[in-house]
């Protein structure tokens, strides 16, 4: 069972600016990142029209499936799934075992520049979420900074659905 | 397991509905997402068979409002009811921060809600969760129905922790509020019992 992912602005730049760097670089229409439990994490490129909430669920959805069929036949995970498409085609690969990466492109790009460079964003992208557990655990242990949620009150909660 | 955002001030949660075939999860689904304010919530994805039975999970977004300046957010799962579809429940349970059983009251489904619970026990146990320590709601589905089991046996059989239960008509909407709000609370206190240990 996983920690309870957290993000901070600082980590949060470091992330999305990679993930910027790859559209450019690879020509991509766009590229995502989620979590394995299907949270969108950040995106950049063409965004505009694409419901990115659901494209975070289902890709989750689509790794874990994908996941299921490689523990049948022995395998660890897959690491990459390609959807190829008449315009547009998505590449999906598994960052660190915990964060996928998606990208979406059309003839502008091609597979394998969009392998290429995803290899070197992934190995980013896994240094930075390194830190982002270290950091975690190290909260964990009370060094950190005081979560926004030990103050909830049940007056917070129910105002919700008020 | 939550998301907590700093950088966009947002948290993420995922509820997952379970219970056996034909108990109703989707049709809890459905009225959610009928009646909540467009802006408010996401599209609601089916992956169904031809013949309407959840195939892989319905996913449904929604935005309930601001907690000390975060935003946020739930993410309703239901995982396919049928027996055989069990490979694919296991992962959808991933990272889940709470749970609603949805319990089919007719008389003739009871050794079906059992049996589904105990599955939910033993796939969350692989996961590396514990039933009896997970944010859970009971619902009651189906009291409609001319031969339903009278609710404080369907307590006896299913409610060992004494957790909220509620009576409900998923497609009239009857209850279906109700346990969204219960489970919602459970996990948030869940979170704010992470945050404060």
């Amino acid at each position: 069972m996983l920690p309870n992912l957290v993000m901070y602005e600082e980590e949060f730049k470091l992330v999305t600016e990679v993930v910027t760097r790859l559209v450019s670089n690879t020509n991509a229409k766009v590229v995502f990142l989620v979590d394995k439990n299907g949270q969108l994490i950040t995106s950049s490129g063409m965004t505009e029209g694409i419901d990115t909430t659901s494209l975070a669920s289902l890709t989750a959805g689509n790794i874990a499936a994908t996941g299921g069929l490689a523990k049948l036949i022995g395998e660890k995970e897959f690491t990459i799934l390609f959807h190829e498409g008449e315009k547009d085609n998505i590449h999906i690969s598994i960052v660190g075992h915990r964060v996928i990466l998606v990208v979406i492109f059309d003839e502008r790009s091609s597979l394998g520049l969009v392998r290429l460079r995803v290899k070197k964003s992934a190995a980013e992208l896994e240094q930075i979420f390194g830190e982002i557990d270290e950091k975690s655990e190290g909260e964990r242990a009370g060094l950190g900074v005081d979560s926004p949620f030990a103050e909830i009150t049940d007056d917070d909660i129910e105002n919700l659905f008020s | 397991m939550s998301f907590i955002n700093y950088s966009s001030r947002e948290i993420n949660c995922k509820i997952v509905y379970y219970g056996p075939g034909l108990c109703g999860k989707t049709t809890n689904l459905q009225f959610i997402y009928r009646k909540t304010n467009p802006q408010a919530r996401g599209k609601m994805i089916s992956l169904a068979t031809e013949t309407d039975r959840t195939l892989f999970f319905d996913f449904l977004p929604l935005s309930l409002g601001d907690i000390r300046g975060f935003k946020t957010r739930f993410h309703l799962y239901t995982v396919p009811g049928q027996v055989f579809y069990d490979a694919s429940r296991k992962l959808i349970l991933k990272g889940v921060d709470g749970v609603v059983f949805v319990a089919d009251s007719q008389v003739e489904r009871m050794e079906a809600n059992i049996e589904s619970f105990e599955n939910l026990r033993l796939n969350l146990k692989e996961q590396g969760y514990d039933l009896d320590a997970l944010p859970l709601v009971l619902q009651w589905n189906k009291r409609d129905l001319p031969n339903v089991v009278p609710t404080d046996e369907m307590e006896k059989a299913l409610n060992h922790r004494s957790v909220p239960s509620f009576e409900a008509v998923a497609p009239e909407g009857i209850g279906v509020f109700e346990t969204l709000k219960a489970i919602a609370k459970l996990v948030l206190i869940e979170l704010r019992k992470g945050a404060s240990a």
